[in-house]
């Protein structure tokens, strides 16, 4: 036993891919008909508002709930081939399941007793630049520091796919900034790929390849962060040529102060717009804005 | 492995990887059962082992008391006839000291293993830890056997050993207590003792009780998997009320059209069977307590003969509820695996 051998991945294959998911919760639907795929080596943000099905979709990633439709997570179904699929995924479903009874020293040694890809030696080098002590109990720590164990202990962990649901919820910014510095210098490359949610849009805007945007349990934006400059142009139109905006039909408008109105445009080229006024790229937190309209109403 | 690896131009990537086997991952359940629980499985009994311990000194201080009162009234004799044949009444004593010491943990044992099993599935949903646990290779099926394992099996076992740690030191106090007072023939509980047979009896009706044990245990971790919230509550009060709502309105159907009900057939099932079969004995209410042939207090620890136990293997009885108990086992993993936590 324990001996290390290496195992040949092939980094190419889709890691997620989901066609027609169906989930009800209490005769609404949590999945509709949901399909996305998620390719190896990305950094994923699945962005919706609440009880728009951000979550069941991930349970139904890592196998924790029943569905219809069809799932292949790294070529294996995670209804049936859990078990097997735990090895290669991991996931932080939010910062307060750890149980509290667990000392640091218990939490490794056990992660290492059943973990076929955990590296001890990393994880300790990682809460090295902690305030955590082995014999410290979850019971004792602040949520920060709870969050810095438990991101120790998935980021020794080979995986090839990380699932973060709401990772940061409830921690400062100092400890937010440092979970997401953390997961790129020392976890992520290009044969990882991790799919986070979160509310904090503009936290993880820069680390994000590609964004999701889920509502009412469909995909209704699915794009890789350096095409949607192509897609979306935000354009800060002046107050005399409001009509002529107008025309281009924009998907999202908001008057500002001092007489200019903000103005989202998809799919109009460039050289249309450029005559309108200021133009850029949008913010991830405006796109989101304007592609949910009416979400609550 | 999977066909869709099998395109030529993707590159493979070489990952570590160490083998676990299955053996080795079940120990580190076991152990993780225990960090957890090591208060119920090892301090309860130390601690109540150590209060006894207490009651003991003080009756061994107010025994000598009276002993030397007495010796001074010369009201004590010295003499203690044995007849041939039977045990000395100290060798008795010793006996039964460390009976009562594995005993005392037994009784703390019950109890334990009653709240771990009703807490052994819930408490992890309670505060969430289910999605740790649940984040690592481990089968649902792997988690819920290393919880009955120490049910069942490591929880008497360590029940027994610290029983008999603990029967050690009151038989220290005894001995001493004896010495120290002059009693006669006192060496007779070191010479006509048999401690290794009482040991060995408790040990051999182990399997017994895990066998007969199963449907309690079942129903607790069932209600452990299933409720929401109170699962003592589910696992406690609905078999009992349900059985007293049912014998009433049977009770009164039975006076009105003159049918028996089997009343006792239906506490006995739900109640003794499916509640109590965590306190060890319970068996003997089927099998009869005739093996055990006692013709009275000093026949006890002389005659102390468990292996007719083993003949509750051979009712009906013991299979149904073997049955019934895994059947609720494996509802409990399909339970844990599929559960939503919302």
């Amino acid at each position: 036993m324990n001996a290390v051998h290496s195992e040949a991945v092939y980094s190419d294959a889709p890691v997620v891919s989901a066609r027609g998911l169906r989930k009800l919760y209490k005769g609404k639907p949590a999945l509709d008909d949901t399909r996305f795929d998620i390719g190896p080596g990305r950094i994923v943000g699945l962005i919706g508002p609440n009880g728009a099905g951000k979550t069941t979709a991930l349970k139904a990633v890592l196998g924790l709930i029943p569905f219809e439709g069809e799932l292949k997570v790294l070529g294996r179904d995670p209804r049936t081939e859990r078990d097997d699929l735990m090895k290669d995924v991991c996931f932080i479903a939010d910062v307060a399941v750890l149980p509290r009874w667990i000392r640091v020293r218990e939490a490794i040694e056990f992660v290492a007793g059943v973990h076929p890809r955990f590296d001890r030696a990393k994880c300790e080098r990682f809460l090295l630049n902690t305030k955590l002590t082995p014999q410290m109990r979850v019971r004792e720590m602040s949520k920060g520091m709870i969050v810095q164990l438990h991101l120790a202990l998935v980021m020794a962990i080979d995986a090839r796919l990380l699932i973060l649901d709401e990772p940061t919820l409830g921690l400062d910014i100092l400890y937010r900034k440092e979970f997401y510095k953390r997961l790129l210098e020392d976890y992520f490359d290009e044969h990882k790929t991790i799919v986070i949610t979160t509310h904090q849009v503009e936290e993880i805007e820069n680390i994000l390849t590609d964004v999701m945007f889920i509502r009412d349990g469909k995909v209704v934006l699915e794009a890789q962060m350096d095409t949607l400059g192509e897609r979306y142009v935000d354009v800060l139109v002046d107050a005399g040529r409001l009509e002529e905006a107008r025309a281009l039909k924009p998907v999202d408008e908001h008057a500002l102060p001092f007489g200019k109105t903000r103005m989202l445009f998809e799919g109009v080229p460039a050289s249309q717009l450029a005559g309108l006024g200021e133009t850029r790229i949008p913010d991830l937190a405006d796109l989101f804005v304007a592609v949910m309209k009416g979400t609550y109403a | 492995m999977n066909a869709i690896y099998d395109t030529p131009e993707q590159t493979p990537v070489q990952r570590a990887t160490r083998s676990i086997g299955a053996a080795d991952r079940f120990k580190m359940l076991l152990k993780r059962e225990f960090w957890e629980n090591r208060g119920g499985f090892v301090w309860a009994p130390v601690i109540t082992g150590a209060i006894a311990t207490l009651f003991a000194l003080i009756g061994a201080i107010g025994g000598s008391w009276a002993v030397q009162h007495a010796k001074a009234t010369s009201n004590f004799s010295q003499d203690l006839q044995v007849p041939a044949g039977e045990l000395h009444p100290l060798a008795m004593a010793a006996d039964l000291v460390l009976l009562g010491g594995m005993w005392i943990a037994i009784i703390v044992m019950v109890f334990v293993v009653f709240f771990y099993l009703l807490g052994s599935l819930y408490d992890e949903r309670r505060d969430r830890s289910v999605l740790f646990w649940k984040s690592l290779p481990v089968a649902d099926t792997e988690t819920v056997l290393s919880k009955l394992a120490w049910a069942v099996v490591l929880a008497p076992l360590f029940a027994i050993a610290i029983g008999i740690g603990i029967g050690l030191v009151l038989w220290l106090v005894m001995a001493v207590t004896t010495f120290l007072n002059g009693v006669p023939g006192a060496s007779a509980m070191f010479t006509d003792s048999r401690p290794f047979h009482m040991i060995w009896q408790v040990i051999s009706v182990i399997p017994v009780y895990t066998a007969w044990s199963l449907p309690t245990v079942g129903w607790l971790m069932l209600c452990s998997a299933w409720a929401k919230r109170f699962p003592f509550l589910w696992a406690v009060l609905l078999p009992i009320l349900g059985c007293a709502l049912i014998s009433l309105s049977g009770g009164i159907f039975g006076a009105i059209s003159g049918l028996e009900f089997p009343f006792e057939q239906l506490w006995y099932v739900v109640v003794f069977r499916g509640l109590m079969g965590l306190i060890p004995g319970t068996w003997y209410a089927r099998i009869g307590t005739d093996s055990i042939q006692l013709d009275g207090p000093q026949d006890m620890p002389n005659h102390f003969d468990l292996s007719g136990s083993w003949a509750a293997f051979a009712t009906l009885d013991m299979w149904l509820g073997i049955t019934l108990g895994v059947a609720m086992i494996v509802l409990a993993i399909r339970l844990r695996r599929w559960r939503d936590e919302g």
